[in-house]
């Protein structure tokens, strides 16, 4: 490969894309007319799948050139850039299956938006690709100002998708996503610019090494955690995602939930853990207890809802409780687990959005009660939703299964109480995920409006089949991912105790 | 016998600016209203030039027995403020001309101010800043007001003298003081001097003074007002050249005059710069009238960078640069976006206007929100690195009760920054804006890829040229 700098090809390419797009339609402005307008979207929708697809074969041979026998970052490219900070880019087995998940799930999100939006699908094809770029290089970042940049930048091309073609409550739930986002991550921009001055640097290899006296650690971490916490989301600050869920549109909750909610439990992992080790054992019963709540609380919050895509966002924060349960038990399943269920959930509430997305295209409602009897029009579609409510429940044989069960068996070896409660939202999510099944799949059909409803279609098979395999395969041989992850899990416990 | 090579290397450009407006002046009075014609193009030549100058000069030097003696961080504030009077003046001829305004003494009072501006940063001595500070006021006043038919350019005109003036005797009566208690007006010889209870009084009326030239709170309350009434290019260049220029020039007399006794003053300023991302953030929330929410904006800016003064000479003098630079190029864009909001009915300000901008001139849009985003400091724009450096200055100094404020003001200013986003990307389309002269396009859109793009990725470049000129302040 030489010095060829792939990470950075794969981080812009999407970028350089949606600049191509838009100057493209810049130059054509003038010969277009309002007839062709549904033309010009299917020809900026198709490029944006031509590019996004482009940039998973990219992320797919930089999964190529990565040795996962080796803990540290790989492929690094490095810059000088400004003052101490440098352009500075590797990833290691915990970045490397973010990152193809996020490469996997873009091409994904814009072939299910092909036929849901039918309004300035050139702009949102433009706001995807750009997004793509800053998702990708917030773990591609091996730098704190450039991950701070690409973490914060993500916001703006969000906050448009949900803001343009979200529903009926859009601009309250895009500012609440923005504002409330913005206000955790400034905290941490204050504890970027103090370890920046402390270490004299912002590379993360240095900061990991380096030690922060006990009582920094503690507010280093805690402003970190503003961060993260929302980003994640964990409860009490978690209100954000339902209001942002339910109205941005089914690509949008994809995303939202497939990588954005993902970066959280990375800075969790990348951060908080290594560099401040002291501050994350003071905080671990907090943050057990947090996740408890989340978990159990956001569960019975789920059961109650009678709009689908907000029980999905309130089970979406319970299984997140998962993930913040494995990282603070600090070992090697607690761990191993929380990057395992990051992925498996981006792969199943990424599907079960999607899953939604189809029904609200023929039906415009997301009513749980406006349904009912699906599996008698659509066996197809039902066949696929059991999958992953099944999934989703954590079933053994899918990929929730090893992400819950890993994380309890990891949280049970630091606290006892903890692995209880989470166990319990175990038993809650099937209540809850089972109970949306029934009444939306089972029984008659009451809607008059249901009995011409159509079965998927191959676009939508084309978007949800992948991620059906993949819940199976993960579910049956979870092995693919951990021998990528394991070398850096225990790298991450070892910073943790000092080595 | 006066010494003209050190004359020459001293103030360069303020001599040029002298002789050129003087020519104007002639060329005025010769031509009449022929010269209207170029008077614009005159000007901005001349600004241009004196940019060119001010960077020739750059290491700078003393001159007329040290009443004034400029460094590199006074000329790289010099070159940024000419160069953005000359493009504000560029931007003003199409406007003035659809108003039937255009009259040379405008571009001639730009030059009136610029040269005020030059000898403000040039002061060494009390006098010479008083003198630069009211040059460049009495020329504001009178373009504050330029649009004379109009009540609320007058009013804005007779509120900013009336204020103004008061203002301007605070700061001679605090050179006074400080002079009476130190026994002498140069910069370096009150340095010297014993500090003294007296002097103290003198130096926090200049403060107020001060603060009042750069729109701080809580001697803000001039600011929307003028900004709304005047003429929007008056406005624009009120929110560029000499907001750039007083800054550095607050810095400079904090720096050089009170640079010995910072624990005197350090508290002082925070409190300004606290209230003023206080104040400016939340009073531009409620604004429906882009150009007062513009003029909220700048007072909670001159808050962050405050936060660079208060930090002292050491860690802030870089930062400050740095910071102005990029907020006031992000300014000029903005208020040329104003420019560029023109219907058939004439000009219009209200911020809906520019509703569904982005379907009507998506390219406009784009800029301006590169702009907004940029000012608000949010990555990945060039403004970002303006914050990172401030935040970087105040906690460096210990100012980390400032560092929360800052923070917690960005989150309160991207509910209005946010909001102008929303209004230009969410909302339905209205009336297509009429077209506009091309160099207040370029302006928007160059300005945009200047904060946007470019000083993001060169972002080292002009941080390397700021900590040069900051470390010419030293000698």
């Amino acid at each position: 490969m030489g010095g060829f700098p792939i990470l950075s090809a794969m981080t812009f390419l999407p970028l350089a894309g949606a600049l191509i797009i838009m100057v493209v339609r810049a130059a054509t402005a003038g010969s277009r007319d309002e007839t062709q307008a549904g033309s010009e979207g299917r020809t900026a929708l198709m490029a944006g799948l031509i590019i996004s697809g482009a940039t998973f074969l990219v992320s797919l041979a930089a999964f190529a050139y990565y040795n996962p026998a080796e803990p540290g970052y790989q492929l690094v490219e490095q810059y000088r850039w400004y003052q101490n900070i440098s352009y500075k880019m590797g990833v290691d087995g915990l970045s490397i299956t973010l990152i193809l998940l996020t490469t996997f799930l873009t091409p994904i999100c814009l072939l299910a938006s092909w036929n849901s939006i039918n309004k300035r699908v050139t702009e949102y094809v433009v706001a995807f690709l750009v997004l793509e770029t800053f998702m990708i290089g917030v773990f591609t970042a091996l730098d704190l100002v450039l991950f701070y940049i690409f973490f914060e930048a993500g916001l703006i091309p969000m906050f448009l998708i949900i803001g343009i073609w979200g529903g009926p409550d859009k601009i309250y739930a895009a500012f609440k996503f923005f504002l409330y986002t913005l206000i955790g991550s400034l905290f941490m921009l204050v504890a970027v610019v103090y370890m920046y001055q402390a270490a004299g640097s912002s590379d993360f290899e240095v900061l990991e090494s380096y030690e922060f006296a006990r009582n920094a650690q503690t507010w280093l971490w805690l402003a970190f955690m503003a961060s993260f916490a929302v980003k994640l989301p964990m409860w009490p600050v978690h209100t954000w995602l339902p209001d942002a869920h339910v109205q941005a549109p089914t690509a949008g909750s994809v995303v939202l939930a497939g990588v954005l909610l993902k970066m959280g439990g990375y800075g969790f992992l990348r951060f908080s853990l290594p560099m401040f080790p002291d501050a994350s054992h003071l905080f671990q019963p907090v943050m057990f207890a947090l996740a408890v709540v989340a978990i159990v609380y956001t569960s019975l919050v789920a059961w109650r809802q009678t709009d689908m895509k907000k029980l999905i966002a309130y089970s979406s924060v319970a299984h997140m409780g998962f993930v913040t349960l494995g990282v603070f038990s600090f070992n090697e399943a607690g761990v191993q687990g929380a990057i395992f269920q990051m992925l498996s959930h981006g792969i199943i509430s990424g599907a079960l959005f999607l899953i939604v997305g189809v029904v609200y295209d023929r039906m415009h409602t997301r009513e749980i009660s406006a349904y009912g009897g699906l599996v008698h029009r659509m066996p197809i579609y039902a066949t696929l939703f059991m999958l992953f409510t099944m999934a989703n429940v954590g079933l053994p044989g899918t990929s929730g299964f090893i992400g819950e069960i890993l994380t309890m068996v990891g949280g049970f070896q630091a606290s006892t109480w903890a692995a209880f409660g989470a166990a319990l939202g175990v038993i809650f999510s099937a209540v809850y995920m089972l109970t949306l099944y029934r009444r939306t799949v089972f029984g008659q059909i009451t809607n008059p409006k249901l009995n011409a409803i159509k079965d998927m279609n191959l676009i939508e098979l084309i978007c949800i089949v992948p991620l059906a395999l993949l819940t199976i395969l993960f579910g049956v041989a979870p092995n693919l991912i951990f021998n990528i992850t394991e070398g850096s899990a225990l790298r991450v416990l070892n910073l943790m105790a000092g080595g | 016998m006066l010494d003209y090579t050190a004359m020459i290397l001293a103030i360069g450009p303020e001599l040029w600016l002298a002789a050129t407006a003087l020519i104007g002046v002639l060329l005025g009075a010769v031509l009449k209203d022929k010269f209207n014609a170029f008077a614009f193009k005159f000007g901005a030549l001349v600004l241009f030039a004196a940019a060119a100058f001010s960077l020739m000069n750059y290491q700078g030097g003393e001159a007329f027995n040290g009443l004034v003696r400029t460094n590199t961080f006074v000329n790289f504030a010099k070159f940024v403020s000419y160069a953005i009077g000359g493009v504000t003046l560029m931007m003003s001829e199409g406007f003035l001309k659809r108003h039937n305004t255009i009259r040379y003494e405008y571009a001639l009072l730009t030059i009136f101010a610029s040269l005020g501006i030059g000898m403000t940063l040039s002061a060494a001595d009390l006098m010479t800043l008083y003198m630069g500070v009211e040059t460049l006021s009495l020329s504001s006043y009178v373009m504050a007001a330029f649009h004379r038919d109009s009540i609320r350019s007058s009013e804005a005109g007779l509120k900013y003298f009336v204020l103004g003036s008061l203002a301007s005797g605070m700061l001679l009566y605090g050179a006074s003081l400080v002079y009476g208690f130190a026994g002498s007006t140069e910069y370096v010889a009150i340095a010297a001097a014993e500090p003294s209870v007296g002097m103290m009084f003198g130096m926090v009326l200049m403060i107020v003074g001060l603060a009042f030239k750069v729109s701080a709170a809580p001697m803000h309350v001039w600011t929307p007002d003028v900004y709304e009434g005047s003429p929007t290019p008056v406005a624009a260049f009120f929110a560029t050249a000499p907001k750039m220029a007083s800054m550095v020039v607050f810095a400079n007399v904090m720096y050089t005059v009170f640079g010995g006794i910072i624990e005197q003053w350090q508290m002082i300023l925070s409190i300004i710069a606290g209230l003023s991302m206080i104040i400016g953030s939340l009073g531009a929330l409620t604004q429906t009238n882009i150009k007062r929410l513009l003029g909220y904006s700048s007072i909670a800016n001159i808050g962050y960078a405050l936060v660079a003064v208060a930090a002292g000479q050491e860690f802030g003098a870089g930062p400050l640069l740095v910071f102005m630079t990029l907020y006031v190029i992000a300014s000029l864009g903005l208020f040329a976006g104003v420019l560029s909001m023109r219907r058939k009915g004439g000009m219009v300000e209200g911020i809906n206007e520019l509703g569904g901008l982005m379907r009507k001139r998506p390219w406009l849009a784009i800029a301006l929100s590169v702009l907004i985003f940029s000012m608000a400091g949010l990555p990945p724009f060039g403004g970002f690195f303006g914050k990172w450096e401030v935040l970087n200055a105040g906690l460096d100094a210990g100012l980390l009760p400032l560092a929360v404020i800052l923070v917690l003001a960005s989150v309160v200013s991207l509910g209005y920054y946010l909001r102008l986003i929303k209004i230009m990307w969410f909302d339905e389309p209205t009336e297509k804006f009429e077209a506009i002269d091309g160099s207040v396009t370029f302006t928007v859109i160059a300005s945009a890829v200047l904060t946007g793009v470019v000083f993001l990725i060169f972002i080292y470049q002009l941080s390397g040229w700021a900590g040069n000129a900051a470390a010419g302040l030293a000698i």
